[in-house]
């Protein structure tokens, strides 16, 4: 049996779908037998939605950078 | 930063926070407004351009991002100015196509401000908006391999060499991501 961290870790990785189906049937016999990590996992399926529906977009690192070394020229 | 910290007001500016804090932020407000992410991406820059220049004036009643946010507000809305004059004032443009839509097309251009989509759409930028600000309360690291994860869906390869981290230690941030996340989103953003 794995422990509840290991199970809410599998859970955010399957948020992803880069799960083994080892991993996978792990977290189904966790989800069973312990409810405060299928409540953790219901929410967490949600918040997946909702990052989708939310179409966030973000700056990426360099493009971040980029903008840090600008201000810091041109001020 | 001297003459920022003699003011001592409620809200201080710490520009040099500004761009890890508020850029992702401000980005969506922008292209949300503008639907092009490297206009959006400029506005972004100047935004914080114009807030240096004018921090002397900051009085520290808003918050930070507040103010910055009102900046930006100017800068869109100058932006449509500017392309508005380029265009002349009389032009009116309509993406009026000559097929099948034919006929249809007077009703698109009417917009309806209590239709569905556009409550969606108004909805969806809320919840942008308030998960970046989730975002931006995450510790710096759990932060970025959140946001290489799920919104630029990277593998999970190049993050790992990116950062110079493994898989496992990859997961272990992304959970602890996610969770804060959940704990800081509102409540009513979840369907019970």
């Amino acid at each position: 049996m794995i422990t509840c961290e290991e199970a809410q870790t599998i859970c955010s990785k399957n948020q992803y779908k880069e799960t083994s189906w080892q991993e996978r049937f792990s977290l189904r016999f966790h989800l069973l037998m312990c409810k405060a990590c299928a409540k953790f996992s219901k929410k967490n399926t949600q918040l997946t939605g909702l990052c989708e529906e939310a179409s966030l977009h973000a700056l990426t690192d360099t493009e971040k950078t980029e903008i840090k070394k600008t201000l810091s020229r041109d001020s | 930063m001297d003459q920022e910290e003699k003011i001592r007001p409620v809200h201080q500016l710490n520009p040099n926070t500004w761009v890890d804090l508020y850029a992702d932020y401000l980005y969506n407000y922008a292209i949300s407004r503008v639907n092009n992410e490297e206009l959006a991406k400029d506005l972004v820059q100047e935004t914080f351009f114009a807030g240096l220049n004018s921090a002397k004036n900051f009085k520290g009643s808003a918050s930070e991002r507040t103010w910055l946010v009102a900046i930006l507000k100017r800068k869109v809305i100058d932006h449509y100015r500017k392309i508005n004059s380029k265009k002349g004032k009389a032009e009116v443009r309509m993406n009026y196509k000559l097929d099948e839509e034919e006929g249809s097309w007077l009703e698109e251009q009417i917009a309806d401000p209590l239709s569905q989509t556009e409550n969606d759409q108004i909805e969806n930028e809320e919840l942008g908006l308030a998960i970046h600000e989730c975002i931006s309360k995450l510790p710096t690291k759990q932060a970025k391999v959140f946001a290489m994860k799920t919104i630029h869906g990277m593998s999970t390869e190049d993050i790992c060499n990116e950062l110079s981290i493994n898989p496992s230690n990859l997961w272990v941030l992304v959970f602890r991501a996610r969770s804060s996340l959940m704990g800081c989103l509102n409540e009513n953003w979840f369907a019970v």
